[in-house]
């Protein structure tokens, strides 16, 4: 059947939501968690607990796309947000001497103003997304789309200059990370820039 | 699968991370939250490159292009949160008020670019 042909079925005769497959309620419950996970968080006041949730949190959503037959992409989420942001985020909390308990001020005094800003968009945006999408049905039957072999043919028949490009944006936030988070001792003398500079005459 | 599923999933993250961006002080946490938006975005592209069935499969290049992109993203966000750290001496988005109006400098204030003699002890403020 072609998509269109899927398309126009599913408009007029589509599955409704009172007899939902398997996947949809396995993405239901997976949702329902990754939310709930990402609701504690931004709301906890325990900052390695934060980290800790948003490793729930992603996890979900590389489920999510495991359930949209998106495999490539799921193991991508897994070992790059899980693998290596997460403890990034956890290193630099350290660094940052963050407290270990409840930390008080983990919220800014605009958190109602914050709250108000996010319950409009939620709304404004879910009635816009369910109402254009009310009778749109994915087809994730068939061939599975996100295949490693699909994603490397794809990624290297036509996307080899984006990836080309990317990996020297890679190179140099990697050289700016370092040139920032170098620490500027009096020591090293060899590359006395400006700031380095007025840092000794500061000392 | 219905399309509204993803859809709102990822409408509901973006506004978790929205509510996070404007409600945390901590700049880590702000980070945090900034990936939850990512993350939407992501779970977007991925569900509507599944729906339209593209044979370039522009969804799921572009959320990889994404996930990289945010992995820089971090790296540097992190360093400069870690440099801003040293210097100031706090990672709290509020305190970090000098290029606010009706917020003129304090010389109270620890490390001010302004204030050179700093009454904190901290050796790299005046860095």
């Amino acid at each position: 059947m072609t998509p269109a042909a899927t398309l126009a079925a599913a408009a007029t005769t589509g599955p409704g939501f009172l007899s939902p497959t398997g996947v949809e309620i396995a993405f239901l419950l997976v949702g329902l968690a990754t939310l709930g996970a990402a609701l504690v968080t931004v709301t906890t006041r325990q900052l390695v607990h934060a980290a800790l949730w948003l490793v729930v949190t992603l996890g979900g959503i590389a489920v999510e796309y495991l359930l949209l037959t998106a495999e490539f992409i799921a193991w991508v989420q897994v070992l790059i947000y899980l693998g290596s942001v997460i403890v990034l985020l956890l290193f630099g909390l350290m660094l940052t001497k963050a407290p270990i308990g409840r930390s008080p001020d983990a919220d800014s005094g605009n958190r109602p103003i914050a709250l108000g800003v996010a319950v409009v968009a939620a709304v404004a945006l879910v009635w816009v997304v369910v109402d254009a999408f009310r009778t749109t049905w994915i087809d994730l039957d068939g061939p599975v789309q996100g295949s490693t072999k699909v994603s490397g043919e794809i990624l290297f028949q036509h996307w080899v200059l984006p990836f080309e490009a990317l990996s020297v944006l890679l190179l140099a936030a990697l050289i700016g990370a370092i040139v920032l988070s170098r620490r500027n001792d009096p020591a090293d003398a060899g590359d006395a820039g400006d700031a380095d500079a007025r840092d000794k005459g500061k000392r | 699968m219905h399309l509204a599923y993803p859809a709102v999933l990822a409408a509901l993250l973006f506004c978790t991370g929205l509510y996070g961006v404007l409600a945390r002080r901590n700049a880590i946490l702000v980070l945090m939250s900034v990936e939850l938006m990512l993350n939407a975005v992501n779970l977007n592209l991925v569900a509507f490159d599944v729906w339209l069935r593209d044979t370039l499969h522009a969804g799921q290049a572009l959320t990889l292009f994404t996930i990289a992109i945010a992995a820089a993203e971090i790296g540097i966000g992190l360093a400069i949160v870690l440099m801003v750290y040293r210097n100031r001496g706090t990672s709290d988005v509020d305190r970090l008020r000098d290029t606010a109006e009706g917020h003129e400098p304090d010389p109270n204030a620890t490390g001010d670019s302004t204030a050179d003699t700093t009454s904190t002890a901290r050796p790299e403020v005046a860095a």
